[in-house]
């Protein structure tokens, strides 16, 4: 391998400069362009061309969103993780808030964060940016803090007592402990994220609120217009740019990114068949990214890293009579004092909110959250139903495998959303097509959870146990009973968790759209969130939020948390 | 006590150091009894005792890793609050950063004291190639056998120019022959004033681990942890196994740690001791019942009758491997043991000698004969019309005795006994316990 001759590595280095520079030509007009739009005055009604030749800059335009959203994100979620973790009293507040937060749909927020934003910047095009940012930003943020919680949290002991008695500053022990540990989890929750945030663009994109219409130029609104007005060919183009973007996002990040986690992982003994990526192995050992990486970044870690070095000062510390910080603990209680006044008016003004809503409103919206409750399921059900045996045979057959993992993971990346409209084309004509369309809008948003998984189960029945099934000549219905479906068991779970909730989530885009120029609606708990935003009724969308993060949390604490432990405990497969 | 040489200051100073659990009741469950303990320049203590009584909390508690439920750790005379000054730690499990390289391993420590680049490379190439890690520099973690960890680990552990070294059974995680040569190659370093360190903790479990590196050996004993032995080595470097003195040093400590705690005591005293050890919760030895056939087999081949560091020895057992086991057979009587001696009991010989229905039975009888867990357990659930408890139920009661992990074990090692026994039966996955009808 080392043995390649260097010239052709240094001709690849080359070119992968060249596109580096090229790109960053492209950046700049980017960010010209995109200056030039958000400080301008608020164009609120912006008309969306449906012209195939405006798409490459929506493209960017949503691409920017998504991206500027991802990074607050990220830093957002390291905070609230990092929190989380290390304060045993913040914590007690801040995990089950984040059950709650992850189980409030996109479109709860949007009235809050408009309001505020539109408020914040009102003669800027900046604030509707900023608000449909920050919508994105609410449905790709909570995983990704759980993520970086759940890492923290398991980080071997003895690792932490090393950084602690090698006397590592926090800033040194969070960039060499625990970013590094938390690397792979928080890599494949941001691909999550990032494709839950294309999943939502359209309904972040525009949107009416009370008897204003929103709409910000980009791929959703692109694809919304198209839709409602019923232009076939601009849908198709529009699908086929949103897939575009994604595989090439697909190829070009993330791809790349995940082999170089790889180097993240906790194994004291390397694997084999480990992750090789040409192309990545060529920006690591040649390319200007690294060199500019040697070169400027990281002086400037290590000055950080230096200038909190702390070592030899803690070091002293430790023998003089130590100082609790006494006097600042009163400061800690001004604060609590304050969060609980601003609670209890929070409580107080919600209660109002709830109070305007009489008896029968409250009948009406249980009604649609079962409604809802049901089509979930029953969309669970059939995800299940067809992805168990086919993922099974994935992961039973290596050369199925190989050819079937990209094509899955091809139809994975393409989001519902954006084929819901070519769906609806076709069966709204039909009768109940509006009910078989939200189900499919689910199924299409939430199977791939449990194939991935239920392939991944498979995969990982041990050889041996086939064989005994096989030598005790095990018919089919035995093989199922007693090797397959307890061996997938926990990874099911796994999916369906995650499947459920994305399914709870997607209700208010798969139960409401707007469609050839008219409202295209199944009766449920997701359109009853989604018209309320709409028309501003904000007692309703405070109701009808509530019970559905009721619902939605409920359900993982008597459902999924329980099967989740019988999962961990008497189906885990152990040596 | 024998420990305290007049004249040299110690570098590390333990004072009535204790480790309990406050309980809500007022009780308090004592990990380590009140110890006094010095670390004193220019020596190795290894620091030894089974698995489990406590030699990792002592560690972590003279490094200031774990806080003191009382006492206090000195530090030149001064007391120390948080981390001990100027210490290092080898640990078990390397505890290197996967995702740094050797060399970033080992001048991670120094980063942290603020040492520009420059100065951190010299000084970490300097230790690399002292403990013979040349030429793997830029190698990550998992490409390293597990002895090369280790050495990465020790220059971690150096590069800062530790005063004290603190050892956490480092070497217990490689095979004999790697062991065998790390324990060199560390006797080298030290001896031949390589490095500035001033002294050497180790803790160990490994007899001969202890005599080949020690100075000074404290064994410890357990229930709560408390020093229950002291050796003084004498021996020059390098000592060899087949030395007469060698053997004899370890057969000493064979016995030490096979002895009954309070050897001196009066019979009044040990009454009294006796009942002391009535009122508190037997503690069981983390064993499975199966390992126990083996040993009382091998027993009778001898006669009923064996020294048992000879045993061990001559099947090629650490010294130490067998004392688990051991303690099972003395606490259900079915052994005696007398200064490293253990001899068979007509039980023992009985069990030993029975088909697998009837051993169930002899190991029931003992069981219900000598551990009041198992035979409360067995009346608790006697007592429910439907003979069924949640085995939450007996954790609740063992919790007041033992910290959380231990109780946990303790309730997993007393299911164990109890359905070899046939006491009851017990449902993973509901977490019940049923009684076994008879």
């Amino acid at each position: 391998m080392e043995a390649r001759p260097t010239g052709s590595r240094r001709a690849w280095g080359f070119l992968i400069d060249i596109a580096v520079f090229v790109s960053v030509f492209a950046v700049i007009f980017g960010l010209y362009s995109i200056g030039r739009s958000w400080l301008g005055p608020v164009k609120v009604e912006a008309e969306i061309s449906q012209d195939p030749r405006s798409l490459p800059l929506y493209a960017m335009y949503s691409l920017v969103r998504i991206l500027v959203a991802y990074a607050l994100s990220l830093v957002f979620a390291l905070a609230y993780g990092y929190i989380a973790a290390k304060s045993k009293r913040a914590e007690i507040v801040l995990i089950p808030l984040l059950d709650i937060l992850q189980s409030i749909p996109v479109l709860s927020f949007l009235p809050g964060v408009m309001l505020a934003m539109v408020a914040l910047f009102p003669s800027r095009q900046l604030g509707v940016e900023l608000g449909s940012i920050i919508l994105i930003f609410t449905g790709q943020v909570w995983n990704i803090a759980f993520s970086f919680y759940s890492s923290l949290k398991t980080i071997p002991r003895d690792l932490r007592e090393a950084a602690i008695i090698y006397r590592f500053s926090r800033w040194q022990r969070f960039l060499e402990l625990d970013l590094p540990f938390s690397t792979i989890g928080l890599v494949w929750n941001s691909m999550m994220s990032v494709a839950g945030g294309w999943f939502f663009l359209m309904a972040c994109e525009m949107f009416v609120l009370g008897d204003k219409d929103f709409r910000l130029p980009g791929l959703g609104s692109y694809l919304q217009t198209a839709a409602g007005s019923g232009n076939t060919r601009a849908l198709l183009w529009g699908v086929g740019a949103m897939v575009a973007v994604i595989v090439l996002m697909d190829q070009l990040i993330w791809r790349p990114v995940i082999m170089w986690a790889d180097k993240f992982k906790f194994e004291q003994v390397e694997s084999s068949g480990s992750a090789h990526y040409s192309l990545l192995n060529f920006i690591r050992r040649e390319s200007f990214l690294i060199r500019m990486y040697r070169r400027m970044l990281h002086p400037v870690v290590d000055w950080l890293t230096l200038k909190f070095a702390s070592g030899a000062k803690r070091a002293a510390e430790t023998i003089a009579a130590q100082q609790v910080a006494r006097s600042r603990r009163w400061i800690g209680w001004v604060f609590a004092g304050l969060g609980a006044l601003v609670l209890v008016y929070g409580v107080y003004r919600t209660i109002g909110e709830l109070a305007e809503l009489h008896l029968a409103d409250y009948f009406e919206l249980l009604r649609s959250a079962g409604i809802t409750f049901l089509r979930v399921n029953l969309s669970l059900l059939i995800g299940a139903a067809w992805t168990i045996p086919v993922g099974v045979a994935i992961g039973f057959s290596p050369r199925l495998a190989r050819l079937m993992q990209p094509l899955v993971q091809l139809a994975a990346s393409i989001p519902a959303t954006a084929l819901f409209p070519v769906i609806l084309l076709v069966l709204i004509r039909l009768r109940g097509g509006v009910e078989i369309a939200a189900m499919l809008l689910m199924l299409l948003g939430t199977q791939w959870y449990i194939l991935f998984n239920v392939i991944a189960g498979a995969m990982a029945i041990p050889t041996d146990l086939k064989e005994v099934a096989q030598i005790f000549r095990f018919d089919s219905f035995d093989r199922w009973r007693h090797l397959i479906l307890p061996g997938i068991f926990p990874y099911l779970v796994t999916g369906m968790v995650t499947a459920s909730g994305g399914a709870w989530n997607a209700s208010i885009i798969a139960e409401y759209f707007h469609f050839q120029g008219r409202i295209v609606q199944a009766p449920g708990l997701g359109s009853t969130i989604s018209s309320a935003s709409d028309a501003g009724h904000f007692n309703v969308l405070l109701a009808s939020t509530l019970i559905m993060a009721t619902v939605v949390v409920l359900i993982n604490r008597l459902v999924w948390r329980r099967l989740y432990r019988l999962a961990s405990t008497r189906f885990k497969l152990e040596a | 006590m024998s420990s305290v040489i007049t004249g040299v200051e110690p570098i590390i100073e333990a004072r009535k150091l204790e480790k309990f659990y406050p309980q809500p009741d007022g009780q308090r469950i004592q990990v380590i009894a009140p110890t006094d303990l010095a670390i004193y320049p220019g020596q190795i203590i290894a620091l030894l005792g089974p698995s489990g009584c406590g030699k990792s909390t002592m560690l972590r508690m003279l490094t200031g890793l774990s806080p003191t439920s009382n006492g206090g750790v000195y530090w030149h005379g001064q007391p120390v609050a948080g981390e001990t000054p100027n210490v290092s730690i080898v640990f078990q499990s390397f505890a290197l950063f996967p995702w740094m390289t050797v060399i970033e391993n080992v001048e991670a420590p120094l980063e942290a004291r603020g040492v520009p680049e420059f100065e951190r490379h010299k000084r970490a190439l300097r230790i690399i190639d002292a403990v013979g890690l040349d030429g793997f520099e830029s190698a990550y973690p998992k490409e390293l056998s597990g002895g090369m960890k280790q050495r990465v680990g020790v220059a971690r552990a150096l590069v800062v120019e530790p005063e004290v070294l603190f050892m956490d059974e480092p070497f217990s995680a490689l095979d004999v022959l790697t062991a065998e040569t790390l324990r060199g190659e560390l006797l080298e370093l030290w001896l031949g004033n390589k490095i500035p360190t001033r002294a050497i903790f180790i803790v160990t479990h490994n007899i001969e681990e202890a005599v080949i590196l020690a100075d000074r050996i404290i064994v410890l004993g357990r229930n709560p942890a408390h020093i229950h032995a002291e050796f003084t080595v004498e021996m020059a470097h390098p000592r060899e196994h087949k030395e007469p003195k060698f053997a004899e040093l370890v057969d000493q400590i064979y016995r030490a740690l096979t002895r009954p705690d309070h050897p001196e005591a009066t019979p009044a005293e040990l009454q009294e001791l006796e009942a002391a050890k009535k009122k508190r919760v037997l503690m069981l030895p983390h064993t499975r019942p199966g390992g126990i056939t083996g040993l009382l087999e091998i027993l009778v081949d001898h006669g009923g009758r064996a020294n048992l560091h000879a045993l061990a020895d001559e099947l090629s057992l650490e010294v130490d491997a067998l004392l688990p086991t051991v303690e099972t057979l003395v606490l259900l009587g079915m052994l005696k043991l007398d200064e490293g001696v253990a001899t068979i009991t007509s039980d023992g010989e009985a069990f030993a000698k029975a088909d697998i229905q009837e051993r169930k039975k002899i190991f029931r009888a003992a069981v219900l004969a000598h551990v009041p867990l198992l035979r409360q357990m067995e009346q608790a659930l006697k007592a429910k019309t439907n003979r069924t408890l949640p085995a939450e139920f007996f954790q609740d009661l063992l919790d007041e005795h033992f910290s959380a992990e231990e109780s946990q074990r303790q309730l997993e090692t007393a299911i164990q006994w109890g359905r070899y026994a046939e006491l009851f039966d017990y449902d993973a996955a509901s977490g019940k316990l049923t009684l076994t009808e008879t």
